[in-house]
């Protein structure tokens, strides 16, 4: 079975986990294993992706871990939702931190959100940076042109 | 004291000593010291080689070959003693039979398209499963050209050549075998000296990919009987952009050159152009002169150290790690062939390579996480890739204990 409505707007990431929580516990993380440590566990708040949609048309091509991104818009709120997997956990944490940034909004409202710059004050930025081969970049280009053309429509 | 026993004295093998050779080695990353431990897709460079490439640069630089005044004299000896450096590192019988290519890929690149006339449909160019994607490619495309196959040889859940395979895959239709020295993923150091014995009694030319074992220890191309040895100077201690084809010069006569231009020529003119002498035939353009000082430079900081104590210190860091794999509960080496130069490409179950290369980073360790560009292997395996350590001999004990470390310390974090 492939994702139905429900499941795109039961995702609580960018919904009841709001950017506001992140950056809050964010800022109570002293080193680096506690920032890991919370991106993993933010990782398992990723729900469950249909093994139906993992197909080449919902894949991201970026170098090592796979991943996954669908959409639904939904027409009555105007705001685009989204489902992301993968199997590398930092790449899951760090995609649900994109997610409570850009997940159940409008996509004027995506189109507007700097991720760089939030990645950049949470000392991420390396991980979203063309440098690395990880997909991320590749994942926010796609929820980028998802949300344009929805825009567009 | 003797002359003599002066003279062994020079070669000396002290990691710490030799670590201070190293610039970049005494760096912090993430606020922790540099651990580098992906040697097996760049080394690092002693401040001789700098050095080399800086005077040369600074005192000699002019383009080679031409005549006609002091530098480009100058800059024509500088280039063509490193070449001579080359074919004694190799052991070549002469300096015709060293051509200078970008690197291993190229060299490889170049065989294949020289070779292409020799083929037709149904000829056979035998691989192995552990080759990396530069061995493969390139035979890949002259097949398509010429309607030959490409056949991998089998390879053993070890890591090892599965020598049965290769016996029953050798037959008449083999043309070529090209397979490599040592495995970048796996560490194996393949036993090519009876395969190429093999091959030549077939009348079956043979290409040695040898851009992970020169790193580690020296080949004697006339003693193994190699028609082709390729290697890449980057991995060896010297500069990117350079690398050495060693061909045995009745083939290299034999092959068309691989790219026209400047220098490859003898006589050019609208009716009829005739090629240079080698090595000069397949080095068209400006080569890259300052890398092949460079490479020159690294290999004779090479010769002054004891390489028997550098093979010695080598292994040990190797067999640190092999006693160090139980104390990451879950953690498995892919690749235990009996004989391998000191790679360790490992998993560690419930997660994937990519986690462990990040969280390795943000303790300043620096490994190889993927598929190495070896997904062949990486299919037999039935893993997305491996994260990889690969140790050069200026790495210490220290190192190894602190990859260790830093892996207890990952998995703590995903439990």
């Amino acid at each position: 079975m492939t994702a139905s409505k429900d499941q795109f707007l039961n995702n609580p990431l960018g919904q009841t986990t709001t950017l506001d929580d992140v950056l809050a516990d964010f800022d109570f993380l002293d080193d680096w294993e506690e920032r890991y440590a919370y991106i993993i566990d933010l990782g398992k708040q990723l729900p469950a992706f249909p093994d139906d949609d993992r197909v080449e048309e919902n894949y991201v091509h970026g170098c090592q871990s796979q991943v996954w991104l669908i959409h639904h818009y939904d027409e009555t709120s105007g705001k685009l939702f989204l489902l992301i997997d993968s199997d590398a956990m930092i790449v899951r944490g760090l995609a649900a931190i994109i997610l409570v940034a850009l997940n159940g909004k409008t996509p004027r409202e995506l189109l507007a959100t700097d991720i760089d710059e939030l990645f950049e004050q949470l000392d991420l930025f390396r991980h979203i940076s063309p440098t690395r081969g990880n997909g991320l970049r590749a994942m926010v280009g796609k929820i980028r042109d998802i949300a344009a053309a929805e825009a567009a429509d | 004291m003797s002359d003599l026993s002066m003279a062994t004295k020079t070669k000396t093998f002290d990691v710490n000593a030799i670590r201070q050779d190293f610039p970049i080695l005494s760096q912090e990353v993430n606020g922790k010291p540099l651990v580098y431990l992906d040697n097996g897709a760049s080394a690092q460079k002693p401040q001789a080689v700098l050095d080399a490439m800086d005077r040369y640069y600074r005192e000699m630089h002019s383009n080679v070959h031409r005549g006609a005044h002091t530098l480009g004299d100058r800059a024509t000896t500088a280039f063509e003693g490193a070449r001579e450096t080359v074919r004694a590192f190799l052991n070549a019988g002469s300096t015709r039979e060293i051509v200078w290519t970008r690197g291993t890929t190229e060299a490889i690149n170049l065989v294949a398209n020289g070779l292409a006339p020799r083929l037709k449909e149904g000829d056979e160019i035998l691989v192995s499963h552990m080759e990396h994607h530069a061995n493969i490619v390139p035979w890949q495309m002259i097949a398509e050209r010429t309607g030959a196959k490409v056949v991998p040889i089998q390879v053993t859940p070890e890591g090892e050549l599965d020598m049965a395979s290769f016996t029953s895959l050798l037959n008449d239709r083999t043309r070529i075998l090209a397979i490599t020295h040592v495995s970048n993923v796996l560490g194996t150091v393949n036993p090519i000296a009876p395969l190429i014995e093999q091959a030549k009694k077939q009348g079956v030319l043979t290409l040695i990919d040898g851009a992970q074992a020169v790193p580690h220890f020296q080949p004697d191309v006339q003693a193994l009987g190699c028609d082709f040895y390729v290697f890449s100077s980057h991995k060896l201690f010297g500069p990117t952009g350079i690398g050495a084809l060693y061909g045995r010069a009745e083939l290299l006569e034999e092959m068309p050159p691989y790219q026209g231009g400047g220098e490859m020529i003898e006589r050019v003119s609208f009716e009829r152009t005739t090629w240079n002498v080698l090595p000069y035939k397949f080095e068209a353009g400006t080569p890259a002169i300052a890398e092949a000082v460079g490479l020159a430079a690294a290999i004779d900081y090479l010769n002054n150290l004891d390489r028997a104590a550098m093979e010695a210190a080598e292994s040990a860091l190797l067999q640190r790690a092999n006693e160090l794999v139980e104390t990451v509960p879950g953690m498995s080496i892919i690749g235990t062939a009996r004989r391998k130069v000191p790679v360790m490409s490992f998993k560690i179950e419930g997660l994937h390579p990519s986690d462990i290369g990040t969280l390795l980073d943000q303790q300043g360790i620096a490994i190889r996480t993927g598929h190495h560009c070896a997904m062949p292997l990486m299919d037999f395996y039935g893993v997305p890739g491996t994260a990889r350590a690969s140790f050069a001999f200026y790495n210490t004990q220290q190192e190894v204990e602190k990859l260790f470390t830093g892996l207890q310390k990952i998995q703590r974090l995903f439990t």
